[in-house]
Formats: structure tokens, C-alpha cells, sequence
């Protein structure tokens, strides 16, 4: 972001947006917790919350939306804000870094940064299911493109990928793992069988679910062995950063090494 | 019997009447409250409430109060003049008044069916009541004119619906100008193999009809043309029809297709538009093999000759001494006069591109149902073989309906054909194939005649039904079986579980929509349209085909969705309306219009140029302008605009709106 000149601003005291497990526990208490990141953000100033997390950008947007639309809901909120010395009024817009980065900053931007094209790297464009359901407000629902503009404007090989908004199993690896794990397999091994070298995600928790599995996969499937990141990774390699300043040594499947970036002296 | 003059100089009497109108007022409306309170306005004679004034009785005792009372005004609070006006004015008049002493008010479609509050929707149907009988003290006998009606038809658009049309008049004797927008009439029926639910060929029975209208002495065909202005009203259209150049002369073209197989182009590289892009054609073409007329025409895109000047010109050769191609062809106006006007332009079919999710343009073996249609043909681009895009045939298919129907998200209505078309095709594509197909469906709406039968033979011949919307479609596989197929994502709503298909073929049914340029032939013919975009019919029950123009008629698909037969019909009904006109031989013309105070017009000529219907035009030697009373429809425009105030309006007179005005304002 700092890249790009975009400053950010970490929002002071923030709390945990409670994901969308909250939210069907109890509708009311969730957006009461989600809304004070809200109103905290409101105090701060008048810009844009960016929340890099998928489920957070649900959480606050649908908390945003039972606000505007339920009286009670509004109440509720209103009133246990008031006791914490906050109010919300409904200004702020919760935004995601990948709408920022296609509609604010824009794909020529981008491009003009790029020192080190992703040539030959074949990317699966992975958006998983809540950014785009149910509010659908900067992409399209059931076929998004924009992050596959983003990667093609780094030079990255768009790989067809139909799966790109199915549910990545989310919480459910955790507490159904049966359920869970299964459906990372099939992303993972579609991705691999389409001829993917990495598949990238705009959800930390996507990203997770893809990259932290593979043994348990393995033992309940097949091996299916695929680099996941988060999709401002790769914009950071093709910008010509360093992969540590990356994260990317963090990745448990470590990216595939690729001759014109290993040409550019750059080790993973 | 002493009976006073009725002209408005005397005494004025005014008899009320408010109607129940079943529940449908009397519910909402405290009707008794409204005529007591009307009973104490200034020259009310007579103040009744009724259960049915349109009734005989109803319509008795106004013309009995006249009698009784002398009553020499009328007012009736009831449903929408739209309906009962007529009924009131012509009871009026039976009773021996002027049929303009009759004022009417609308208490239903303005105030009960669109208020639940009764003590609300109470008070409102006594301002209005108040309204119309402090207005009627002002009205004036009127006189109402005839004009006659010009007896030809223009019938717009060729498919079935405008055929049809177009051959019951032109037997009935009744000239008729058929405009079809395509260089060949039949529209969808003609790309159709058979039909439901007799199965008979299409083409057998429209061909007929097709070579039927096209030498009929009393129809006029025109191709490839359309209809780019109308002017004038009911009985006396001016219509301007647009021949686009077809490069090829119509009457000295036979149809021999020489100039096809000599075209510089050896083989055929351009999308067939009948075949819906499942063949290719010449830029020289003819359209398909029953095409009616057997002209031969030129796509000016893709011609060289046309396009560049540059080509051989082989075509030439091969027309010979006929001389029928003419690359200089230029689009011509032709006018003419009709009195009435039957539209008739059909749908167009939805764009499966909008449901991504169905995978239409991604994965080729997903077609639309329109595209298995011409794949069963025989006369199709593969002579009748169902076969995938790499030439194989296909062991399973799957049928998803409701494509573009039935959603929230794309089309809210149901297209009414697209579950029997679908048997329909799945019979045949079983016929043709021998493979395993299923259709996916959320109800099977099988009403028409024979239709439920049809459904019963489709499940005796072993094609599988499956409930519930298709999720989705994908090339992603989970079990061997699955490799290599297309896969159906379902909920099996009677099983209760999520299903995946693997199938081989998948058919879209895509509904139904209204043409692209729906707005502007609304806007041409002077109709409404629904809010789906469909033409409005004048009542939905008991004027299908008329629409709010007088004169101007709809039928089959650009009305709805419908089927052939259904559609037929109201091409017979629409016909059977405008020899209904035709042969009265008159218009009668309301007397609502415009006149000028010859002594008060400066001669400013701003009228002129803003009446929508050319009706006022200019006296020189008197410096005045001049009203066609024939022409005026009564819309009010230059009366609004006139800067002396030197143009009035019969019914619409200053005292009569300005009372009326005062009237709901100081009702109490």
C-alpha cells in the first residue's frame, strides 16, 4: 500500500469483528461488537476502513447494512455504543484492499509499478465466498474479475478456474474437519489439475485453510501441492521487493520457483 | 307535460348517484354517508347510493329521476370512466338529456382500491363528489362527430401471430400491408422442428401459410423493411415504411441461388443468423430454404463489393441476363394511409451469458434449447444429428428450465412455453440419440390442451425428471464418472439432498423477453407497456388485444409470453377487432376539443409548431391560426400554451376545471 502511496492508519484499540460465527449465535450482540470498530473509525476521521480479511469485511458491511435497515438492530447498537462514550452514524464505508487497489489506485498505477513481471506464472485467481455474497458491491457475484485484472497487469498467466468463489471450508477445517478439509482439497487439486504454479487469495483465512493442510489432505485424499498467498504478495514481487519482506518464507508450501524470477537474483 | 330546457340556462338539477360497486367501494367508502352529504350541496335534486349502477336497474333509475325530478345534470361515483362512462353518458341521454350533462367520478381506481383507511378513502370520495358537482353546473351540450375509417390494415411484424393476422383479413377482403423486419417472414416458429404436443413438423404447417400471405392479392409483403414513423389517429394512420437495400431486386430475383454458389467467397465463412451461429453463410444469401420471398440478399458488411468496390463481381455473371443484383441499391420510403394498425413483433429469447454460473459461452456443450432446435432439424446445419461440439454423440443430457424465468434475479415471469418445449426437445433428443436425459425443473406447468398428456408420454418414455433450481454448472469432477462431463450441482428438493450429474450435453431453456427495442415501437404505435417491458393490453380480461391507442391492435408474443396456439388466437382476435372498426365505416370522436376565439387570437403561431397531431395550421389572409376539429385529440397542449388564453376546450372549459379545483379544495 505504502507502495502506492495509500496511507494507513491502524485504528486505535480495535477488536475482533467476532467472524461470522458470532453473527449466527446472535445477530444483535454481533453487530453491537462489530459496530464499535465502526464507530472507532468514525472518531478517527473520515477515511475508509480497509479490512484485508474477507470475513471481517462481511462482518462489518452486514452489521453496516442491519444498522441502516433494522430499527432494532440500530437501537441495540446505539444504545450499548452510547455506554462506551461512542455513537455511529453510518458514514464510514468498510472497504477491501482488493477494491481499493482496482478502483482507487487503478490497473494503469499498477502496471507503471511493475519493475519485475510475473512472466510464466501461472496464478489461480481464488476469491473465496464473502466478499462477493451477498453484497456483491465491487465485483461481480458469481464470476469476479477484478483480482484477475490486478494479476494480469503484473504479467502473471490467468489460469481458467470456475471454483473461484466456492467456500474454502472456513471454520469448519477446525470443528467439522471432515466437512472442512474436503473442501479445500477440491480448490487445491483443481488448481493443481487446471496447471496452476500458485493460487491467491484476498482472504487470510482462505489462505490458511489452502496453505496449512496439506498433510491431512494427503493422508485422507491424494497429494495436492500448491502454494497459496495472499494476492498483495505477489503485486510486492512483481514491484520488485524483497520475498522475506514478503512473509513469503512464511508460506508451509513454499511458492514454486520460477527460472525469470530466479534469473532476477530473487530467493524464496 | 312541462319540460324545461336542459341547455344550462335554467334552473340547474343535479341528480348523485355512488356506487358500491359490490365490496369492491362499499367496503372502503361509506357510500350512504356520501350521498347524504351530497344531498345538502347547492342544486342537488337527487342523492342516492347504489349497489350496482351499472347494472339495469341502475342505469333505470337514472333515467326514472330525470323524469321524476327534472333533473337536468348527472354526476355517478363509480369505477373508471375508462369503463362506464359510455353506460352513463348513453342512460343520460336515454333519459333525455344531453349525453355531456354527465359528469363522472372515479372513486374506485382512485380511491378504495387504493386505500384501506375508511374514514380517509370517506372523505376523499366526498371531495371528489363535491368536485364533479360543482363542475357539472358548467357543462354545455355537446355534439360528437364521425369521421370515417380508411379500411386498410398495416400488420407489423411476420411471425406467426402477423401472418395469421394478415391472411384473415386480406379474406375477409380487407387490404393488408405486412411489414416484417428480417429479409423473410416466419419468425421463431419457422427455426422450430416440431411442435408441441402433437409433435407435427413445424415447417409443414407454416410453410403454407407463409407462400399463402405472400401471394395473396389482397396483402402486401414487405421484407427486410420497418415501419420508422406513424402520424394521425383511428381510421386515418399515415404510416412510413423504411425498405432497407436488400442489393438484390426483389421481382426480378427467381430464387435460383447461381449467384450464391458463384460467389467469390467459395466456401460459407459468416454466421448463419437462422441457425443461430451453428453454420456459416455467403455475405450472398438467402436466409434459409423455405424462406418466403425467394430473394436472394446481400449483407452490405460483409460483401466486397459493397464494402470496398473491389471484387469480381462473379455474382453478376452468374445473374446474367436477369440483371437482379443492383449493388447501388439505396433504402426507400414508402407511405402509406391505413386505419388501423395490428402489432404483432414477438420476444426474443433471454441471454444465457447473464447466468454465469450455467456456464453458457464457457463450456461449448451447453446450448440453448433454440440451438438443439436447429440441431434437430433436418433442414439444420448438422441435417437433424445431435452431436457435440467435437462431432460425438452425446450419451446423457441434461435439460435446466427456467433459465431467464421464475427469478428474482433476471426475469420475475414464467414463459410459459419453455416446459413443454423442453419434453418436447428431450423426446426428441431421446429419439435422435438414444441417450439418458434428465430434466431439471422446479414445477412442470403443462396447462395447455393436451399438454399434461404430453408430460405423462415424456416420463412413459423414460426421461428422467429431477426438482429443484440447478446451482450450478462446472467442469470440475469429483469421482471418476465424473471426468471429462459437464456437472450439474442440485438441490433434489423431493430427495432432500445436493445432487451432482455428470452429463454430456447440457440444454439451457431460456426464457422469454421482450424485443430490444421494445420502448421505441411503444413509442411508434403510441402504447403502453407493463412494467416487464411487455405491450399493455387495454384489460387485461376483456380487451386482450386492443391497446390504449384506438386502432391500434397486439398480438401474440410481443404481448406475453405465449404459445402458437395461444398466440393464433389473438392474431384472429386482433384481426376480428379491426374489421370490427373497418366495417362500422366510422369513428365517432369525442367532442373534448380544442376551439379558438377567432377574435381573441394575435396571430402568434406558438400553437402551430406544439400540437402533437399537425391539427392547427396557420390563415394567412386573417392572421388566426385554425383548429381541425377532425385532427385535435383533445390533449390540451395549445389551450396550456396559448399566451392570450384565446384557445378553449370543450369538456375542459376554465369555470368547469377551476370549479371542479375549488370543489376538492373546499369540500368540508
Amino acid at each position: 500500500m505504502r507502495h502506492l502511496g495509500i496511507e494507513l492508519t491502524e485504528l486505535d484499540d480495535w477488536n475482533c469483528c467476532g467472524a461470522t460465527a458470532y453473527m449466527s449465535v446472535d445477530e444483535q450482540e454481533a453487530c453491537i461488537l462489530a459496530a464499535r470498530n465502526l464507530a472507532i473509525a468514525e472518531k478517527t476521521g473520515p477515511q475508509d476502513l480497509l479490512t484485508p480479511c474477507s470475513a471481517c469485511y462481511l462482518v462489518l458491511n452486514k452489521t453496516k447494512h442491519n444498522v441502516e435497515d433494522f430499527p432494532k438492530i440500530r437501537e441495540g447498537v446505539q444504545r450499548a455504543l452510547k455506554a462506551a462514550n461512542l455513537s455511529y452514524s453510518g458514514k464510514t464505508a468498510v472497504r477491501h484492499p482488493l477494491d481499493v487497489l482496482f478502483h482507487d489506485v487503478g490497473i494503469e498505477a499498477i502496471k507503471r509499478k511493475v519493475v519485475r513481471p510475473l512472466k510464466g506464472l501461472k496464478v489461480a485467481p481464488y476469491y473465496g465466498c464473502q466478499v462477493v455474497r451477498p453484497y456483491a458491491t465491487f465485483d461481480e457475484a458469481w464470476n469476479p474479475t477484478t483480482m484477475d485484472g490486478i494479476l494480469a497487469a503484473l504479467g502473471a498467466e490467468i489460469v481458467h478456474y470456475p471454483l473461484k468463489t466456492k467456500c474454502c471450508g472456513a471454520s469448519l477445517t477446525g470443528t467439522v474437519p471432515e466437512a472442512g478439509l474436503r473442501m479445500s482439497y477440491i480448490l487445491l487439486k483443481e488448481a493443481v489439475r487446471r496447471g496452476a504454479d500458485v493460487i491467491s487469495t484476498i482472504c487470510p483465512l482462505c489462505q490458511f485453510n489452502l496453505d496449512a493442510y496439506h498433510d491431512q489432505i494427503m493422508k485422507r485424499w491424494e497429494p495436492a501441492r500448491i502454494a497459496t498467498v495472499y494476492f498483495t504478495q505477489l503485486m510486492g514481487l512483481a514491484f520488485g521487493l524483497e520475498p522475506k519482506q514478503l512473509g513469503l518464507h512464511r508460506n508451509f508450501v513454499p511458492m514454486k520457483r520460477l527460472p525469470e524470477l530466479e534469473k532476477s537474483e530473487i530467493r524464496f | 307535460m312541462s319540460n324545461p330546457s336542459h341547455n344550462g340556462t335554467d334552473e340547474v338539477r343535479i341528480g348523485f348517484y355512488i356506487c358500491h360497486c359490490g365490496h369492491n367501494i362499499g367496503a372502503v367508502v361509506d357510500c350512504p354517508a356520501v350521498a347524504e352529504y351530497t344531498s345538502k350541496l347547492p342544486g342537488v335534486v337527487v342523492s342516492r347510493d347504489y349497489k350496482y349502477m351499472c347494472s339495469d336497474p341502475g342505469q333505470e333509475l337514472i333515467q326514472q329521476d330525470i323524469h321524476d325530478h327534472k333533473l337536468n345534470r348527472i354526476v355517478v361515483a363509480s369505477c373508471s370512466p375508462l369503463l362506464h362512462e359510455h353506460t352513463f353518458r348513453t342512460a343520460t341521454e336515454r333519459g333525455g338529456l344531453n349525453p355531456f350533462y354527465f359528469q363522472m367520478v372515479n372513486i374506485r381506481e382512485h380511491d378504495s382500491w387504493v386505500h384501506t383507511d375508511l374514514i380517509e378513502a370517506t372523505a376523499k370520495a366526498r371531495a371528489l363528489a363535491h368536485a364533479a358537482i360543482r363542475r357539472v353546473r358548467f357543462h354545455k351540450p355537446l355534439e360528437t362527430t364521425r369521421v370515417p375509417i380508411h379500411p386498410d390494415v398495416l400488420v407489423v411484424g411476420g411471425g406467426i401471430s402477423g401472418i395469421h393476422a394478415a391472411l384473415t383479413l386480406g379474406n375477409a377482403g380487407k387490404k393488408v400491408f405486412l411489414v416484417e423486419r428480417e429479409p423473410s417472414i416466419g419468425g421463431h416458429m419457422a427455426k422450430f422442428d416440431k411442435t408441441f404436443p402433437t409433435l407435427d413438423c413445424a415447417a409443414c404447417i407454416l410453410t403454407p401459410k407463409m407462400s399463402a400471405v405472400r401471394s395473396h392479392e389482397n396483402v402486401t409483403l414487405w421484407t427486410y423493411s420497418e415501419v420508422v414513423k406513424v402520424e394521425g389517429y383511428v381510421g386515418n394512420y399515415k404510416v412510413t415504411v423504411q425498405r432497407k437495400p436488400r442489393y438484390v431486386i426483389e421481382d426480378l430475383c427467381v430464387g435460383c441461388q447461381e449467384c450464391i454458389k458463384s460467389c467469390v467467397y467459395k466456401e460459407p465463412k459468416f454466421s448463419d443468423e437462422f441457425n443461430v451461429g451453428l453454420s456459416k453463410r455467403k455475405p450472398i444469401y438467402i436466409p434459409f430454404p423455405q424462406a418466403v420471398p425467394q430473394v436472394v440478399l446481400i449483407d452490405p458488411e460483409r460483401c466486397l463489393q459493397v464494402k470496398t468496390g473491389k471484387c469480381k463481381k462473379t455474382c453478376l455473371e452468374a445473374c446474367a441476363d436477369r440483371q437482379a443484383i443492383d449493388f447501388n441499391q439505396k433504402e426507400e420510403l414508402i407511405e402509406v394511409k391505413v386505419g388501423t394498425i395490428i402489432v404483432a413483433t414477438g420476444f426474443k429469447l433471454f441471454d444465457a451469458k447473464r447466468i454465469p454460473q450455467y456456464g453458457y459461452g464457457l463450456y461449448p456443450n451447453v446450448v440453448t434449447s433454440l440451438e438443439l432446435e436447429r440441431l434437430v432439424t433436418s433442414s439444420g446445419p448438422t441435417a437433424g444429428d445431435i452431436i457435440l461440439r467435437d462431432g460425438s454423440k452425446p450419451k446423457t443430457a441434461g435439460f435446466i428450465l427456467c433459465v431467464g424465468s421464475r427469478d428474482l434475479k433476471t426475469n420475475r415471469w414464467c414463459s410459459r412455453t419453455c416446459c413443454m418445449h423442453s419434453m418436447k426437445l428431450a423426446q426428441l433428443f431421446k429419439e435422435h440419440t438414444d441417450a439418458d436425459v434428465t430434466i431439471f425443473y422446479m414445477d412442470i406447468r403443462a396447462p395447455g390442451k393436451g399438454c399434461e398428456e404430453f408430460y405423462d408420454k415424456s416420463l412413459r418414455e423414460g426421461i428422467r425428471f429431477i426438482r429443484g433450481r440447478v446451482a450450478e454448472v462446472t467442469d470440475w469432477a469429483l469421482a471418476p464418472e465424473e471426468e471429462g462431463k459437464l456437472v450439474i450441482r442440485v438441490e433434489d428438493t423431493l430427495a432432500g439432498f445436493v445432487r451432482r450429474i455428470p452429463v454430456d450435453m447440457i440444454v439451457l431453456a431460456v426464457g422469454m423477453e421482450p424485443q430490444v427495442d421494445a420502448q421505441e415501437v411503444r413509442r411508434l404505435f403510441n402504447m403502453s407497456c407493463g412494467t416487464e417491458g411487455w405491450f399493455l393490453e387495454k384489460h387485461p380480461k376483456l380487451a386482450p388485444v386492443s391497446t390504449f391507442t384506438d386502432g391500434v391492435f397486439i398480438a401474440g408474443c410481443c404481448q406475453g409470453p405465449k404459445d402458437i396456439p395461444d398466440s393464433i388466437a389473438q392474431a384472429g382476435a386482433a384481426a376480428a377487432e379491426a374489421m370490427a372498426l373497418i366495417d362500422r365505416g366510422y369513428i365517432e370522436q369525442e367532442p373534448n376539443t380544442a376551439y379558438i376565439v377567432e377574435e381573441e387570437c394575435s396571430g402568434c403561431k406558438s400553437c402551430v409548431v406544439l400540437c402533437p397531431y399537425t391539427a392547427i395550421s396557420f390563415d394567412d389572409a386573417k392572421q388566426k391560426a385554425i383548429i381541425n376539429e377532425a385532427l385535435c385529440k383533445g390533449c390540451g397542449t395549445c389551450v396550456a400554451s396559448c399566451p392570450s388564453g384565446s384557445i378553449k376546450q370543450h369538456l375542459f372549459e376554465d369555470e368547469q376545471i377551476f370549479s371542479e379545483i375549488e370543489g376538492v379544495l373546499a369540500y368540508d
